[in-house]
Order: C-alpha cells, then structure tokens, then sequence
C-alpha cells in the first residue's frame, strides 16, 4: 500500500481534509481531488505559469508543490476571484482590454497579479513586464495583457 | 500521478531532519524550495526513494546581522525574502539586484537561497554569488557540523562536498571590505530566463584607488562558478584603467572559461560575451567601489 497522508487545506475560504500520496502535485490535487478546474496545467515543470495560485497570500506553481506541502496553509484559486455577475476589477480589464483569446493562460495571469496589484498598485510599464515575465501566453502577444494590468490598477484605486 | 513513489518525511526540527537523513543514507534526499527537484521528478530524471521535507522547520528561516556587519542566513530562506528584506540591502546591494535575476516572482517565492547552493546549478546566481563574496556554508549531520568556505564547495555540475546524511543549514557572509565595489552583469533570452553567459564582480580600493582586491566570478561559462586568477594577477595594486581592464577581459575570455555550445549559443559567442561582460563589470564596480 502507498502511504497516503492526511492534510487539512483551507481552499478558497473553505476548510477541506483529505488523504494523499505524498506524490500528488498541488495542481492535480486542485484539479482532480477538488475538481477546481480553473487552475491550468500547462508545462507541468514550473516554466509556463498557468498553474499560478496564491498560498497565504503569495503567488506559487502548484505544479512544484506536493499537496502533502499544502497542509496547514491557505489557498486561492481563480474560482476565488470573482463571479460573472460580479467580477473582479482584473477579470473586467482583461476582458475590457481583449487580453485574451484561447483563455488557457489567463487564471495563471490573474492570480500572478493579484498577489502583484496588491503589493505593487500603481506599477510602470516596466515593472508590469517583470511581474508578468514567468507567466506565458501564445495567443495574445502579451500587449493587450500589459494595457489591461494598466487598466485594472486604475479600476482598482478607485474602488 | 507524474513523480515515481517516495516516502515522505516532514520533520519541524533540524535535530530530527538530520536523524532521518542518517537513518535514509542514499535513499533519501532533502526537499528545500523544490522549484528543481520537482520539475526533475515530474519528469523522473530524479527519483528519489525518500524525501526530507525542510519547509516545516522554522528554525531554518532567518536573516540575521553578525556583528562584524555581515549576514547569517538560515538555508531555508526564500529567495523573494532574501530579495526584499532591508537589512541585506544595506549590507550588501548586490545580493537582491542578483536575486531578482533569478527566475520568476512565483519561482522566487519558494525557492530557497540555501537550495539554490546545494543545488550546484552551473546556470546558477546564488553559488557565484557566495564566491563573490566569499561565504562559508555551515554544514550539518547527526551529531556533527563543519564549516566550508563556498570556492571549496562546488565539485561540478550538480555536485558538492556534501554527503547523503547531510545538511546545508546555513551561509554566512562575511562584510564588504572598506572601499568595496560590485556588479553583476549577465546576458539571457528573456528575463528570468538562465543566463548564457554572467558575471560577478566585487573589487576592493585603497584610498589613493588602486586596486586591493578583485574577485571576478564568471557562471554559466563552465562546469561550477569560475574565480578568476587573471584579474586578481594583473590588477592588485595597480590602478583599474581602461587597458588593464581590457587585458583582463580578454585573458579571461580566452584562458579562464570553457563555455559549451547548446541551442541558446555557440561556445564562441559566449566567450565574446564574457569579454564585454567583464569589461563592463569591472568598470562598473571600480565606479562604485567607495
Ligand atoms: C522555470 C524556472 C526557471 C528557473 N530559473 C533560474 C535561474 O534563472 N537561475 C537560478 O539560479 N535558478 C533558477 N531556477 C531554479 C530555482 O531557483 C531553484 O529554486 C533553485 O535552484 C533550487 O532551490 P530550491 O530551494 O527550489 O531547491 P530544491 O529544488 O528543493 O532542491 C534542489 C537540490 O538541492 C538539494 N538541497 C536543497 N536544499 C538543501 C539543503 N539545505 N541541504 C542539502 N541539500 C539540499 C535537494 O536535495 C535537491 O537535490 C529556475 C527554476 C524554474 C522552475
Ligand atoms: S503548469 Fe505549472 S508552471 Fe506550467
Ligand atoms: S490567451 Fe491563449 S495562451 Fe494566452
């Protein structure tokens, strides 16, 4: 038999307890064992960010992270962000903005700028770039995504 | 399910870390950051029997000021900590301008500054960085410590002196010498991305600004961090001008580095970027050098 372990996860607010084998990634863990399939997988191997979640708060892979790892922390995921009825200043930007086509990347982009808005609200140019730079995109070109974090920041010092 | 079966093992104290890492010999391995060695299982190059998992001991995360103005950093700490905290600042500026070179904010978030030197990674800013500044690792096992200055530490590509059953707990900084300067100079794809080719430059003036002391430490241009003999020969005691500068350059380029070709880069081209890196380098840390 497999040693599995018991970890309590709070998940978007929620208190959860399950049993895993320590080689279970944070990210399958989020997808299959919660059937949070917002979170997306792309490169599996910390590269892309598409896997992006905030654990107490700071934007992690939970591609390189072992659920086993999770016990006793917080997680968000983008389910946490906003409702269609009532999204969050960063979803309404990107979508503003047009800064996504096929959508695959965009909760690892807007977990990674959520952690980063709230540190960082009034950020240059420059600075978007680099919080943005372990985040891929293949459709977009990243231009529209830089206009919509410009966007969001002032959506979101006006709140 | 992407990585093999391993036992896992998360102790919250370092004397119980290092009495399972005694018990596991070969079969085990610690698990710091885990921004390699997981990539590595999920794709099973790595496979370890059994995992030590250090994130639960809280006693190996600290920065702490030494009181001959230097720093003491607890293994564990993470990279965007090392990064941000005020005191590494203003003892050492060059420590978080190098650290935000490495990777991205998620990846800096829970890699670890001690993970990074165990690592050994030649691509690697932190095991350059601590022979820049030439640190001393503590080294822990079960019953047992020793300390190991950081140009001893590196035996190649993902190789150190450390042994199975032990522990890299902590890296000390020894303070910057009165009329010191740095500079970190590297050229990538894109940002956060490995470096083709870098350097760290840390020299010391005496006050009618001749040279005391350079340490030049070229990375990602041979199997481990390269301390270069040439600089130190041809600049300690002699004022940094522009031709000595050069003669540096150009020595270490041709004699002192043994890059590779991959698809990034031709092993000629690299060299090319260790003379101008250098050369900019060292006049940018000869500038600052105060
Ligand atoms: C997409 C991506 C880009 C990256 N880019 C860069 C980059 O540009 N520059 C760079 O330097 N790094 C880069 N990294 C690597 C990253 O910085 C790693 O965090 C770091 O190299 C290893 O630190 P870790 O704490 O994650 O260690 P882990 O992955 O947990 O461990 C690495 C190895 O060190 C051993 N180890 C760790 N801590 C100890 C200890 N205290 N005692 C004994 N052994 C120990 C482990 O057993 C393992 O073999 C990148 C990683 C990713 C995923
Ligand atoms: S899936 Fe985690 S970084 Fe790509
Ligand atoms: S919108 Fe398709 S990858 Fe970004």
């Amino acid at each position: 038999m497999a040693q599995t372990v018991k970890i309590n996860v709070t998940v978007n607010g929620e208190q959860v307890e399950r049993e895993v084998e320590p080689r279970l990634l944070l990210s399958d863990f989020i997808r299959h064992d919660l059937g949070l399939t917002g979170t997306h997988v792309g490169c599996e191997h910390g590269l892309c960010g598409a896997c992006t979640i905030l654990m107490d708060g700071e934007a992690v892979r939970s591609c390189t992270i072992f659920a086993v790892q999770a016990d006793g922390h917080e997680l968000q995921t983008v389910e946490s962000l906003g409702t269609p009825d009532n999204l969050h200043p960063i979803q309404q930007a990107f979508i503003e903005k047009h800064a996504l086509q096929c959508g695959f990347c965009t909760p690892g982009f807007l977990m990674t700028l959520v952690d980063y808005l709230g540190d960082n609200p009034n950020p240059t140019e420059e600075e978007i770039r680099e919080a943005i730079d372990g985040n891929f995109c293949r459709c977009t070109g990243y231009f529209n995504i830089i206009e919509a974090v410009k966007l969001a920041a002032e959506k979101m010092a006006s709140h | 399910m992407k990585p093999a079966p391993f036992e896992y093992y998360a102790p919250t104290s370092v004397e119980e870390a290092l009495a399972t890492l005694q018990n596991l010999g070969y079969d085990g391995k610690v698990l710091a950051g885990g921004q390699s060695l997981i990539p590595a299982m999920n794709f099973r190059m790595a496979r370890p029997a059994a995992l030590v998992d250090l994130n639960k001991i809280k006693e190996l995360f600290y920065i702490k000021p030494t009181d001959d103005g230097g720093l003491a950093i607890g293994t564990m700490t993470r990279d965007s900590v090392v990064e941000k905290d005020p005191l590494v600042a203003e003892r050492f500026p060059i420590v978080p301008y190098v650290v935000k070179h490495i990777a991205h904010p998620q990846i800096r978030n829970r890699g670890t500054f001690g993970g990074a030197i165990a690592h050994a990674d030649p691509a690697a800013q932190i095991p350059a960085l601590s022979v820049a500044l030439q640190a001393r690792f503590l080294v822990r096992k079960q019953g047992g410590e020793r300390w190991v200055n950081a140009e001893e530490f590196f035996m190649g590509p993902f190789m150190t002196v450390l042994e199975p059953e032990e522990m890299l707990a902590e890296v000390a900084l020894p303070p910057m010498a009165k009329g010191s300067g740095a500079s970190y100079q590297q050229v990538s794809r894109q940002k956060g991305g490995y470096a083709q080719a870098a350097v760290i430059s840390v020299v010391v003036v005496d006050e009618n600004k001749r040279c005391k002391d350079a340490r030049v430490v070229l990375f990602s241009v041979g199997e481990t961090p390269i301390l270069s003999q040439a600089a130190r020969k041809i600049l300690m005691g002699n004022l940094p001008t522009p031709e000595a500068i050069a003669e540096v350059a150009e020595k270490i380029s041709k004699e002192e580095v043994d890059p590779g070709t991959d698809i990034h880069g031709t092993a000629e081209y690299r060299r090319h970027l260790v003379k101008v890196l250098v050369r900019r380098g060292l006049t940018e840390a000869f500038e600052r050098a105060k």
